[in-house]
């Protein structure tokens, strides 16, 4: 398969087949990041720029990783030192940005559509590292790589996805993934957290708690943000991890072999119980290996993926 | 200065719809007479002759919610950019708001505006003063000195009267002083998103704006319009909720009126696509379901008017991300083709359509209107056979941001005529 796309905005314009090379690249790069020199020069001469204009560690720090295994150049460029601050446009830092020539523009934006707005305004490649409220595509891509791993599938699976649906990027991705990729999809919280017309993205809302935790193949935590408490989306957190929490009550009655995800970082004793965190299910870690891996994959195909011969 | 408007089908709704001659005299209209009745010699030999075969011939059409930008904003709009729209639109009279730097609260900024506009010529200018002082919501404006200085109404637009004590005494002071109070509806607590609430912002992720927002508002407005005795005008209605209650406040015999705009019964959320910021407004574009409402509203008779909420924004207040981008869209030079659309589609009778477009709204705002001996000589004449494609590019506005750039159209004003003066003549855009 030959890549072609020039940006990586949201999981929607990705097809079932690029979603499955993109899988394919990441496992087969993965094993780059467990050897004593954890570099290759693959992308040797290449400028990445991570533009990171809301508060991440994680995240930044995985793509930074990603860049750097493959020899490619990073820059992080952080809200608080961006011009953005100064007044300038998005767009006008963008270009500012693209006529120092690098290849690739990983950018998370707190506006959603901030990366599509880039995408079109821009020549080089664009990768939505998260904006607002819209889209998370590599969390997506490596909750589903984390899942295929230790699962051998996504197809007929059995998804759950539990908290704060409104607010979630993470949710929106992982429905549009988990749903392309064949597994079928229900969501869990407060209704205070369900979006208006959230069945039209192909997910079901889940009767009850208990119906979303003991029928899944696959429980996806949400982070719970305390500062949502003062938009009265919930009373308490001591309530919501009664109702909405999957605690250790509900953590006796997922199914054997359910796994257990979380985009991070986890409010321990809020919507996870540290048993179910740290426990047999979770595989919480390897998503954070797998992100590197597959943000690899993505700089790899999107830097024209030819360069096979140089993978040594 | 004698005109000669020959052989057009005159349509004034209340008045006459027929085959007819329009003389025009001193800026005014001398005599309207029917085809077949009279004849030619009766008609001054030099007068400037209009010839109006094939086309309608309208009262003037008046725009009852217009942003001019200016003072202020100028870079947006000018009073001469936006009046001149306006004439290439049809319309011969528009009302403008007051958010404008400084805010219209003042005599001083009504006369500016009136002035410039008189100077200009291209369209009556009707300045809308503010309900509170700074737009602020704490303080009631100088009704009376904004009525002495031009103003015809009051209004916070923009944003809402939150506080309902502050709408209440603003209705009571308003029928004292006699001047009409617009209101923006919008329950600001329930507000605060980017676009309409529903499947396409949950699946863009932009936080949503429910018809609730409106709607609570304007039943809160028509209640206290029941108590205060006085009528309110409801601006921009969007919702299926809001026709519904102002049908009921209409047939409890409540003295509210209604206006929507062209974007409201042409479009659905659907338009904001891919962060479109061009489909950006406030209130956002609803349902399919609110559309058909607003059709039926207009239909009804329960929206009075068709009013363009006309928004000139520079580039850069729309080439932006799309909760940071500005609201609001340019209306003035589309929405009489839009308007026909809907004649076209059988929703309304053209009867209709030009009474929510030039009469109805002049009532609301007391100001004459119609194809009557002895009224100002405020006259469109309409092909509604033309057929061209809009170019926001080409358009007399200082602004671009419109969704319906590239559009195709059936109909459209040929001349416009403000006072007795040729004020736009789709045919020669030079020197009028
Ligand atoms: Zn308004």
């Amino acid at each position: 398969m030959q890549w072609t796309k020039k940006d990586v905005l949201d999981i929607e314009s990705l097809s079932v087949d690029e979603i499955e090379f993109i899988f394919e690249t990441a496992f087969g790069l993965k094993e780059i990041s467990e050897r004593p020199i954890k570099k290759v020069p693959t992308l040797r001469g290449q400028t990445i720029v991570l533009l990171f204009l809301e508060p991440s560690t994680r995240t930044r720090v995985s793509f930074d990783i990603a860049a750097k295994r493959l020899s490619a150049d990073s820059i992080a460029i952080a809200a608080a030192s961006s011009s953005i601050v100064k007044g300038e446009t998005l767009i006008d830092t963008a270009k500012n940005l693209q006529a120092m020539k690098p290849d690739i523009l990983v950018v998370r934006h707190s506006s959603a559509g901030a990366p599509h707005l880039l995408a079109r305004n821009l020549d080089i490649s664009v990768v939505n590292a998260g904006d607002g409220m819209h889209a998370h595509p590599t969390q997506a891509l490596l909750d589903m790589m984390t899942v295929k791993e230790n699962k051998g599938r996504i197809d007929g699976l059995k998804v759950s996805i539990i908290g704060d649906i409104a607010h979630s990027r993470v949710a929106r991705s992982n429905i549009a993934g988990f749903t392309k990729m064949g597994a079928r999809v229900s969501v869990a919280g407060p209704p205070t957290m369900m979006p208006a017309g959230i069945e039209q993205l192909g997910a079901y809302v889940a009767p009850d708690m208990d119906a979303a935790v003991s029928e899944a193949d696959v429980i996806i935590l949400l982070r719970i943000q305390k500062e949502r408490q003062r938009r009265f989306l919930f009373p308490t957190e001591r309530e919501y991890a009664a109702s909405y929490g999957l605690n250790a009550a509900r953590l006796r009655r997922i199914k054997p072999d359910a796994l257990i995800l979380h985009p991070g970082p986890i409010n321990r004793g809020v919507e996870i119980a540290p048993e179910a965190a740290d426990g047999p299910h979770s595989v919480i870690l390897d998503q954070v290996t797998n992100g590197v891996a597959l943000r690899m994959a993505l700089f790899y195909l999107l830097a024209g993926g030819v360069r096979d011969a140089n993978v040594d | 200065m004698q005109m000669w408007i020959k052989g057009g089908r005159v349509l004034d709704p209340e008045e006459f719809d027929g085959p007819a001659d329009i003389l025009v005299e001193d800026g005014r209209i001398a005599r309207v007479q029917p085809a077949g009745q009279g004849n030619e010699a009766d008609f001054p030999p030099d007068a400037e002759v209009i010839d109006a075969r094939d086309l309608l011939v309208v009262p003037g059409l008046v725009d009852m919610h217009v942003h001019l930008r200016q003072p202020g904003y100028e870079y947006k709009e000018t009073i001469e950019t936006g009046t001149r729209a306006a004439a290439a639109g049809g319309f011969t009279a528009v009302c403008c708001m007051p958010n404008t730097s400084p805010v219209n609260d003042s005599e001083s900024v009504t006369r500016f505006i009136l002035q410039e506009a008189g100077r200009l010529g291209y369209a009556r200018v009707y300045p809308v003063g503010a309900v509170s002082v700074g737009l602020e919501g704490r303080q009631l404006a100088e009704f009376g000195d904004l009525k002495a200085a031009g103003a015809v109404g009051v209004s916070d637009d923009g944003q809402p009267v939150s506080d309902a004590q502050l709408m209440r005494r603003a209705l009571e002071y308003a029928r004292g002083i006699g001047i009409c109070v617009i209101s923006h509806c919008e329950e600001m607590a329930l507000a605060g998103g980017a676009m309409n609430e529903g499947a396409v912002s949950t699946r863009l992720g932009l936080a949503g704006i429910p018809n609730a927002a409106e709607s609570i508002m304007v039943m809160r407005d028509i209640a206290l319009s029941e108590l205060t005795s006085t009528p309110v005008h409801i601006a921009h209605v969007s919702t299926r909720q809001s026709v519904e209650a102002i049908r009921a406040a209409k047939a409890a015999s409540i003295a509210v009126t209604a206006e929507t705009a062209p974007h409201y019964f042409t479009l659905t959320h659907e338009a904001v696509n891919a962060y479109d910021t061009h489909a950006k407004m406030n209130p956002p574009l609803r349902t399919e379901a609110d559309r058909q409402a607003v059709i039926a509203g207009l239909a009804d008779g329960t929206i009075d008017a068709v009013a363009t909420d006309h928004a000139p924004h520079g580039v850069l207040d729309k080439e932006l991300e799309f909760d940071q981008a500005a609201n609001g869209i340019i209306g003035l030079e589309t929405a009489l083709s839009l308007g026909l659309r809907l004649v076209e589609a059988g929703h309304l009778s053209l009867r209709q359509l030009v009474s929510a477009m030039s009469k109805n709204p002049a009532r609301i705002i007391k100001k004459t209107c119609g194809l009557v001996p002895g009224l100002p000589a405020d006259i469109t004449l309409i092909d509604l056979s033309a057929r061209y494609t809009y170019h926001a590019a080409d358009g007399y506005s200082k602004a671009r941001n419109t969704p319906f750039d590239g559009w195709q159209f059936k109909g459209r004003a040929r001349y416009t005529i403000v006072g007795g003066q040729k004020v736009f003549d789709s045919q020669n855009h030079a020197n009028l």
